[in-house]
C-alpha cells in the first residue's frame, strides 16, 4: 500500500531560539499521506501545527527557528535537505499551502491576474497569454464570477471569502499533489466557511490531490478528511481514521477536545465540557506527558516517563501510559 | 411555506455591478487626495512652466548666444536688448538662465536617480536580509551620514573636477563637471532613502502576503523586486519627490563655491557665483538666477507634501 506513500514526516523537531529562552514547538513527530488522502491536523492554537507543516517547506526563517532533526521524504526526496532553489521548484509546483487569512495574504498592491499568473510563468513557464487564459480558467473553477474582467482587481476589491477563493486559485494553479490548507476557513464567518469546504473538496477530487488541513475545529474534520492527527504542545497525541477518533476516541486530550465539541444529538442544556488548565509552556524542555497536568486519568508515570505513539487498534495509534477504557496501564 | 405570500413580495433583484460598487482604485484615491492639495497644484503647474521655460526657451535663443560674452556691454541693467540684465563679462542672463535651467533640472532628475538606485539597493537588501549583511550596510550608512554632505561635496567636487571629458547630450556639450556633480549628490544623498527602505522591507516581509508568494515558490528576488518594492513605493516616491529639490539645492551651493558645473556652461548655481561682489550694484544679476531656483525647490517641496498626504494610507479624508 506503500507504493502511492506522497509524503512520509519522521521525528520532526523544530525549535525557535528565542530571548526568553528555546522554544521546542515541535517535539518528534512522524505522519504519511498517501495519494489522494486528506489528513487533518487538529490542535489548541500553538500545539505547533503550523510550524511543523512550514517546517517542512522550508517557509520558517532560520534562525530563529531551527530544524533539529527528523526528514520529510516527498516521494524519496529529503525536503528538509534540500537548498532554497530546490524548495522553490517543489513550492507551489508539488506542495502548496493556503493560510488562514485571506484579508492579508493576497498582496495588496498586485492585481490578483498578476498574483495567480506567477506562479504558471515560475513553474510551467506560460507565456502571459496562455498564463492569462489559465487564470481566468482557475478563477471560474473556484467560483469567482465574471473571471476576465476580474483578473485586473485589487485585493481590497473582494470579500473575505473571495479573496480565500482567489488564495487557492493562486495556490492550486500548478495542480500540485499536495495542498496543505491551514486553518483555511478559521477568519471566515460561518456560512462562508462551508462555502470554502465544500469548493476545497470539489477541488480535491477533480484535480486529485492530497491534503493536510490544519485545523482547531474537530467539527470541520468529520465530513472532510480521511484520517486525524491530533496534536498537542508539539506532540502527535492520537493518530487514527476519522471514524475510529470519533467513535472510538482513545486519548485523554481527544477525549476531552471531543467533549467540548456541541453536537445536535445531545441535550441543549448541557453545558459544554471544558479542558482545565492551559497548555504547557513550550519553553521548557519537555519531561513526562506534556497532557499530564490537565489529564484526569493521568498516573505517576505519566509525569516521568513520556509515552510514544503506540499501536492500539488497526490504524490507530495513541501516546499514552493509561487504558482508559479498563483503568489499567500499557 | 406558510409566508409564500410574503415571498411574492418580490425583492428587487440586483444585477453583480449594483451589489458591489466598484471601490475607487489606488490611483484614483491618491489623485483625489492630491487634488484638494492646493499649492500641491500650484507646484505642479510652476514645475512644468519652469521645463517649459527651459526647454522651450531653447528653441527662441541659441546657446552661443547664451555663452556669447560682449565686454562692451558689461553688467547692463534689464533692457529691450537684455530683458534680464548682463553679467560680468557681458552675457545675456536671459538667455543663461533658459540653458542653465536644463543643467539644474537634470541635475535635479538624474542626481534623483542615482540616489534612488544606491538607496533602495542598499535599503533592500539591508532590510530583506537582515542579520550581517544589514549590520553591515548599516554601519556604511551611518559612517556616510556623520560626514557633512557640504564637506563630502566640496572635497570630492574638488578632487574629481577636471578629470572629466566633455559630454554631448541633447545636441549639446556639456562640460564633464555635470556629470561629476550629479554622481557626487547622488552618492551623498542616499542615506535616508536607504533607511526607509529599510524599514519598509522590515515591516513588509514579515506580512503574510509575502509568506504565500514564497509558498508558491517565488524566489527572493521577485520577492523583493516584484512583491516588497511595490508595497513601499509612497514613501520612495514622496522621498524621491523631496530630493529632486535637495539636488538642485546641493547643485547651487558647489557651482556657487566654483566647485561645481564649470564655465562655459551654465547652471543656475554657478551664474549666482560672480553675482556675490554684485549684490548692490547689480541685482538682476543675482535675482533671476536666485528667483528660479527659489521658485523651483518651492514647487518641488509643495508637490512633495501633496504626494506625502496623498500617498499616506492613513489619511483617508476623500
Amino acid at each position: 500500500m506503500d507504493d502511492n506513500l506522497l509524503l512520509q514526516v519522521e521525528d520532526l523537531h523544530t525549535r525557535f531560539h528565542t530571548p526568553e529562552g528555546t522554544v521546542y514547538a515541535v517535539n518528534g513527530i512522524s505522519y504519511r499521506l498517501h495519494e489522494g488522502e486528506t489528513l487533518a491536523v487538529v490542535g489548541e492554537s500553538g500545539c505547533g501545527k503550523s510550524v511543523s507543516m512550514m517546517s517542512i517547506l522550508g517557509l520558517l526563517p532560520v534562525p530563529p527557528a531551527e530544524i533539529a532533526g527528523g526528514r520529510a521524504l516527498y516521494r524519496g526526496q529529503d525536503l528538509l535537505k534540500m537548498s532554497e532553489s530546490e524548495l522553490e521548484r517543489i513550492r507551489g509546483k508539488e506542495i502548496a499551502m493556503i493560510f488562514q487569512d485571506p484579508m492579508t495574504s493576497l498582496n495588496p498592491v498586485l492585481t490578483i491576474g498578476k498574483q495567480i499568473t506567477e506562479s504558471l510563468h515560475k513553474h510551467l513557464g506560460m507565456n502571459p497569454t496562455q498564463a492569462t487564459e489559465r487564470a481566468i480558467e482557475l478563477l471560474d473553477w473556484v467560483g469567482i464570477p465574471d473571471a476576465r474582467r476580474r483578473l485586473g482587481d485589487y485585493p481590497h476589491q473582494f470579500s473575505g471569502g473571495m479573496r480565500q477563493r482567489v488564495m487557492i486559485a493562486m495556490q492550486l494553479a500548478c495542480t500540485p499533489s499536495i495542498l496543505i490548507a491551514d486553518e483555511p476557513t478559521t477568519a471566515l464567518d460561518v456560512t462562508i466557511q462551508a462555502q470554502i469546504v465544500e469548493l476545497v473538496v470539489r477541488l480535491r477530487q477533480q484535480v486529485g490531490m492530497a491534503m493536510i488541513w490544519i485545523t482547531h475545529d474537530l467539527g470541520v474534520v468529520a465530513g472532510l478528511a480521511d484520517r486525524v492527527m491530533v496534536m498537542y504542545a508539539g506532540f502527535v497525541v492520537e493518530e487514527a481514521g476519522v471514524d475510529d477518533l470519533y467513535e472510538d476516541p482513545r486519548h485523554p486530550y481527544t477525549i476531552a477536545l471531543l467533549a467540548a465539541l456541541p453536537r445536535v444529538d445531545r441535550r441543549r442544556d448541557r453545558r459544554l465540557k471544558s479542558i482545565p488548565g492551559a497548555p504547557p509552556s513550550l519553553l521548557v524542555e519537555p519531561r513526562g506527558c506534556p497532557f499530564a497536568p490537565r489529564c484526569e486519568f493521568a498516573i505517576e508515570r505519566c509525569f516521568i516517563d513520556n509515552p510514544s505513539l503506540q499501536p492500539v487498534a488497526p490504524r490507530h495509534r495513541i501516546a499514552c501510559w493509561v487504558e482508559i477504557k479498563t483503568g489499567g496501564q500499557r | 411555506m406558510s409566508h409564500s405570500s410574503e415571498a411574492a413580495i418580490a425583492l428587487p433583484q440586483l444585477k453583480a455591478d449594483e451589489l458591489e460598487a466598484p471601490p475607487l482604485s489606488l490611483r484614483q484615491l491618491t489623485w483625489r487626495r492630491f487634488r484638494r492639495h492646493k499649492m500641491a497644484i500650484v507646484g505642479i503647474v510652476v514645475i512644468a512652466l519652469l521645463f517649459l521655460y527651459s526647454f522651450g526657451g531653447a528653441l527662441l535663443v541659441s546657446e552661443q548666444y547664451a555663452n556669447y560674452t560682449d565686454t562692451a556691454a558689461r553688467l547692463q541693467p534689464p533692457s529691450a536688448a537684455h530683458p534680464f540684465g548682463t553679467d560680468t563679462v557681458g552675457r545675456d542672463i536671459l538667455a543663461r538662465t533658459i540653458y542653465g535651467g536644463q543643467i539644474s533640472l537634470l541635475i535635479g532628475l538624474t542626481a534623483m536617480l542615482v540616489e534612488l538606485l544606491i538607496g533602495v539597493l542598499i535599503g533592500a537588501l539591508a532590510g530583506y536580509y537582515g542579520r550581517w549583511l544589514d549590520a553591515l550596510l548599516m554601519r556604511f550608512t551611518e559612517a556616510v551620514f556623520v560626514i557633512p554632505q557640504i564637506f563630502l561635496l566640496i572635497v570630492m567636487a574638488k578632487f574629481f573636477s577636471g578629470k572629466m571629458p566633455n559630454i554631448t547630450l541633447l545636441g549639446r556639450t556639456l562640460s564633464g563637471s555635470v556629470v561629476v556633480v550629479i554622481l557626487i549628490i547622488g552618492a551623498t544623498s542616499w542615506m535616508y532613502l536607504a533607511r526607509i527602505v529599510r524599514a519598509e522591507f522590515i515591516s513588509i516581509k514579515e506580512r503574510e502576503f509575502i509568506l504565500a508568494a514564497r509558498a508558491i515558490g517565488t524566489p527572493a528576488r521577485q520577492i523583493i523586486l516584484g512583491h516588497i518594492l511595490p508595497n513601499c513605493m509612497a514613501p520612495i516616491i514622496v522621498s524621491a519627490t523631496l530630493s529632486v529639490a535637495a539636488a538642485i539645492l546641493s547643485e547651487s551651493y558647489i557651482s556657487f563655491l566654483g566647485m561645481g558645473v564649470q564655465a562655459p556652461t551654465a547652471t543656475w548655481g554657478n551664474m549666482l557665483d560672480g553675482a556675490m561682489n554684485y549684490i548692490e550694484e547689480a541685482p538682476w544679476y543675482w535675482f533671476f538666477p536666485g528667483l528660479l531656483i527659489v521658485l523651483t525647490v518651492l514647487s518641488i517641496n509643495f508637490v512633495g507634501d501633496g504626494l506625502r498626504d496623498a500617498l499616506d494610507p492613513r489619511s483617508r479624508a476623500v
